[in-house]
């Protein structure tokens, strides 16, 4: 009965393997480069025992815990520093990875008619679901081994082989988690871009939850995936067991993964769908319109995440607020700066992070013109009275008011939550300030967006690497001291970080400027470019 | 022998009723034409009999064995063919054709590359740039080149040019002489006419007509041109005359086979002088059937 549900398993693995035989590599490559470079910079950094514990003290906050969880400060090697500035941020990174590849492999694909010719074969019921769960494994242990002997090998004299191997054993672990949670997922949704979107979500909770069990509850942050990346504490205790558990876990949600498969139909998931409507709407019947429509579930689903990412962040205020009060060291250490309270000092960091996290829905928002021409619906629209300047147009305004709303619903989330923990809560116009001046920034990577739709679409995906990169340096630049011109690249490195620095106006309006320009550049391109279907 | 056999299957998809009560039966070495209006469950029966849907009542079976449990054993002598044939954008027509063979564990190159050549099909491009009708040239010379007892054919021709089509007919002949079954679903029915031995015809997820074509238009009505000395009277009053034209001095018109003896006993009366007889086209036999009036409905065998 196995035999026959799973047969040509590994053909199908081997096929997996061969499809993705760039991108696979890419993604572990990129992997293991991150977690090993991070280590070399902080022993040139932080060499002394010394430095590194003016480290520790600046990271005992609630406000630091809630973002990278609770570390061994008391003994702040090279190896505790790694592992806990840096292991959570990269099991979400891995997560994510595991949710691209398992949705592609399976609901994606199923979606997109192949399975059906696959299913004709002689090839299991089962086979394709766990050819992807294989490939998977394989590539979260290699990660795993790659990234553990590579820590190893730096020398690093706190970074012993067992603390090694557990690091990279976490980031694989807590890969195969998420390849467990996305399989099912992609078993109950219908489509795609839900799978994805279910199982992101889910790594935003788990991240979240453990963000608020690490900081007031720890009893909560044993409900996260996430919490129990923390509890291993590489290069100090040493914890394998949340390592087996997060392995438990991955069986019974293979198991189940299977479950649902064996019992649905082709094409079908669980979560109902209702019918549609019989007539489109006056609304839907224009090019911006019909471009709302498509993408307004994963709008609204955006907008709640932020909404409660901001407040997640915001309620950590209180804690960070009684925390500084009993702490004269810290105060010496982070002398206030003029004006500013040193939970103030706070508002930057997470603003940088918030920012960066709110251009994704703007991205994805004006990527989706590429996505529909490369599904070959465009051409519907261009064969009618539709022309190009109003479809890009459509896209772009979507995107250009769906930043703006991203950006304000985290800041009023941040201050909402803020203002009921705090005793001395802070001024709204402080906060959405300190949110909004960052929207120039985001219109630059919106006109890049259009600028690479319209003149160079063979590389559009190049926006989400430079947001990464963005995030990378500004987010890590702090710890890292990197050269300025580093953060310069970004167009997020010439935002003024209010309230701690002066509003400066010059930078903003050479932001707005550049961003003009470049969708100005991007239509005409568009206007001139063939156009894939 | 029965290679294919359904027994009274039935498909809901929540409360809506894609398929009820199907039978049909596919012999060693025929060919059966599948043939319904759009959505009349045609490409749900054959995901029935693929083992890629459930049934929800009745059974499925093929070489004797149940389609959704003995899937794969099944599949290891079945080729099938979709309409719409999706292929993994990065990978080479050659390459889907090679993993398609292999996966099924048979190999036989120089038939691989026989129909590439017949199919004046380029196999090195990548699959994304194939126009439509050369997606559906791979998914068929990976099925004609595979050893397969029984082929599942769904509209696989919609979106071939006219020679293509040809060389298709020739791949289903030669299948047929070689013995083995064909299922094949088409809205085009000159195809249907040439290729099939049998027809069913489905209808809202019901079969309203199965028999040999023969045996159909037998069921149906003849087209009758007739020139006579004098004028015919009175056959509009005649039971099962329909559609009468006057033409000239001839007059045309259709009749109800079982009338037609009675017919023609009036007709020659008149003196005939000029007789044509036609049998219905395929296309009057199924406009009938596909048009959505019930009276006209008549419930299968
Ligand atoms: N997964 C599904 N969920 C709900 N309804 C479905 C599903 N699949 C098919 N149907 C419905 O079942 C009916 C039969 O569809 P089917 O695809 O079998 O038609 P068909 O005869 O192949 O039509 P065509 O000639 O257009 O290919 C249609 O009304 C269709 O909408
Ligand atoms: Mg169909």
């Amino acid at each position: 009965m196995w035999a026959a549900i799973s047969k040509n398993t590994l053909a199908l693995s081997k096929l997996i393997i061969r499809l993705d035989r760039i991108r696979i590599p890419l993604w572990l490559i990129g992997i293991v480069f991150f977690t090993i470079m991070v280590p070399i910079a902080f022993d040139d950094m932080y060499s002394s025992q010394k430095e590194r514990d003016v480290m520790a003290e600046t990271m005992e906050n609630p406000a630091m815990t809630a973002m990278v969880g609770p570390g061994n400060l008391e003994n702040y090697t090279i190896g505790a520093m790694t592992s806990h500035q840096m292991l959570l941020l990269t099991a979400v990174i891995v997560g994510l990875m595991s949710i691209l590849l398992v949705t592609r492999h399976t609901r994606a694909t199923e979606e997109d008619g192949r399975i059906e010719m696959i299913r004709s074969l002689p090839v299991g019921r089962l086979a394709n679901v766990n050819a992807t769960l294989l490939v998977l494994v394989v590539i979260n242990i290699l990660l795993a081994l790659i990234s553990g002997l590579g820590l190893y090998a730096l020398g690093i004299e706190s970074m012993d082989l067992e603390g090694s191997l557990l690091y990279g054993a976490t980031l694989g672990a807590t890969g195969i988690v998420f390849t467990g949670i996305t399989a099912i997922f992609a078993q109950l949704s219908e489509s795609s871009r839900g799978a994805t979107g279910f199982s992101i979500a889910i790594l935003l909770i788990a991240y979240l939850v453990r963000a608020i069990g690490d900081v007031s509850n720890e009893t909560l942050s044993w409900f996260s995936p996430l919490g129990w990346v923390s509890q291993t504490e590489a290069y100090s205790t040493n914890n394998w067991w949340p390592v087996g558990l997060m392995i438990g876990v991955s069986i019974i949600l293979f198991i189940l993964a299977n479950y649902l498969n064996a019992i649905r139909d082709l094409g079908a998931g669980f979560f109902p769908s209702k019918p549609g409507k019989k007539h489109a709407s006056i609304f839907l019947k224009s090019p911006i319109g019909l471009a709302l429509r498509l993408q307004r579930t994963g709008m609204i689903a955006w907008a709640i995440g932020l909404f409660i990412l901001g407040i997640s962040y915001g309620s950590v205020f209180g804690d960070l607020e009684s925390f500084f009060e009993g702490n004269d060291v810290l105060e010496q250490l982070l002398a206030e700066k003029e004006g500013y309270s040193l939970t103030e000092q706070f508002i930057p960091m997470l603003m940088i992070v918030l920012s960066l996290l709110a251009t994704v829905p703007p991205l994805m928002a004006m990527l989706k013109l590429k996505g529909e021409e490369g599904k070959n619906r465009l051409e519907h629209l261009f064969a009618r009275a539709v022309s190009r300047n109003k479809m890009m147009g459509s896209y772009l305004i979507i995107a250009i008011i769906n930043g703006f709303m991203m950006l304000s619903l985290t800041a009023i989330g941040l201050f909402a939550a803020a203002n009921a923990v705090m005793d001395e809560s802070f001024n709204f116009g402080m906060i959405y300030g300190a949110a909004m001046v960052y929207y120039p920034a985001m219109l630059v990577m919106i006109g890049l967006a259009v600028f690479l739709i319209g003149v160079l679409p063979k590389v559009t995906s190049f926006i989400w690497a430079y947001l990464t990169y963005s995030f990378l340096v500004l987010y890590l630049g702090g710890l890292f001291d990197f050269p300025e011109w580093v953060g310069k690249l970004s167009p997020f490195g010439y935002i003024p970080q209010l309230p701690v620095e002066e509003m400066q106006w010059l930078p903003l309006v050479i932001l707005t400027v550049i961003a003009f320009v470049l969708m100005i550049v991007g239509m005409v391109g568009y206007n001139k470019r063939d156009i894939d279907g | 022998m029965s290679i294919l056999k359904t027994t009274n299957l039935t498909k809901r998809f929540g409360k809506f009723t894609a398929l009820d009560g199907v039978n049909i039966e596919v012999n060693e070495g025929e060919v059966y034409g599948f043939i319904g209006p759009n959505g009349a469950g045609k490409s749900t029966t054959i995901r029935v009999l693929l083992g890629i849907l459930k049934a929800t009542e009745g059974t499925a079976e093929i070489f004797g064995k149940d389609a959704w449990s003995d899937a794969v054993e099944i599949h290891k002598r079945l080729a099938y063919v979709p309409g719409d044939v999706n292929l993994w954008p990065n990978l080479t027509g050659g390459e889907v054709i090679d993993l398609f063979v292999k996966l099924r564990g048979g190999n036989n190159k120089n038939r691989r590359e026989e129909l590439i050549k017949k199919f004046d099909l380029d196999p090195t491009k990548k699959c994304r740039t194939y126009s439509k009708g050369n997606r559906q040239k791979v998914a068929l010379v990976a099925a004609f080149s595979s050893d397969a007892d029984l082929y599942i054919l769904d509209e696989p021709t919609s979106g071939l040019d006219p020679l293509m089509e040809q060389v298709f007919q020739e791949c289903v002949i030669e299948a047929k002489q070689a013995g083995k079954s064909v299922l094949l679903s088409s809205h085009i029915l000159s195809e249907v006419e040439r290729l099939c031995d049998q027809v069913g015809i489905i209808r809202q997820g019901k079969i309203i007509e199965t028999g040999s074509l023969a045996e159909m238009r037998h069921l149906t009505r003849t087209n009758l041109l007739v020139e006579t000395k004098q004028p015919i009277i009175s056959i509009h009053e005649l039971k099962g005359v329909h559609d009468v034209v006057q033409k000239d001095k001839a007059i045309s018109f259709q009749v109800d086979t079982e009338e037609l003896d009675t017919v023609m006993k009036h007709v020659t009366q008149f003196g005939v002088v000029k007789l044509e007889s036609a049998p219905p086209t395929l296309e009057d036999l199924f406009m009938r059937h596909y048009e959505d009036n019930d009276s006209d409905v008549r419930r299968g065998s």
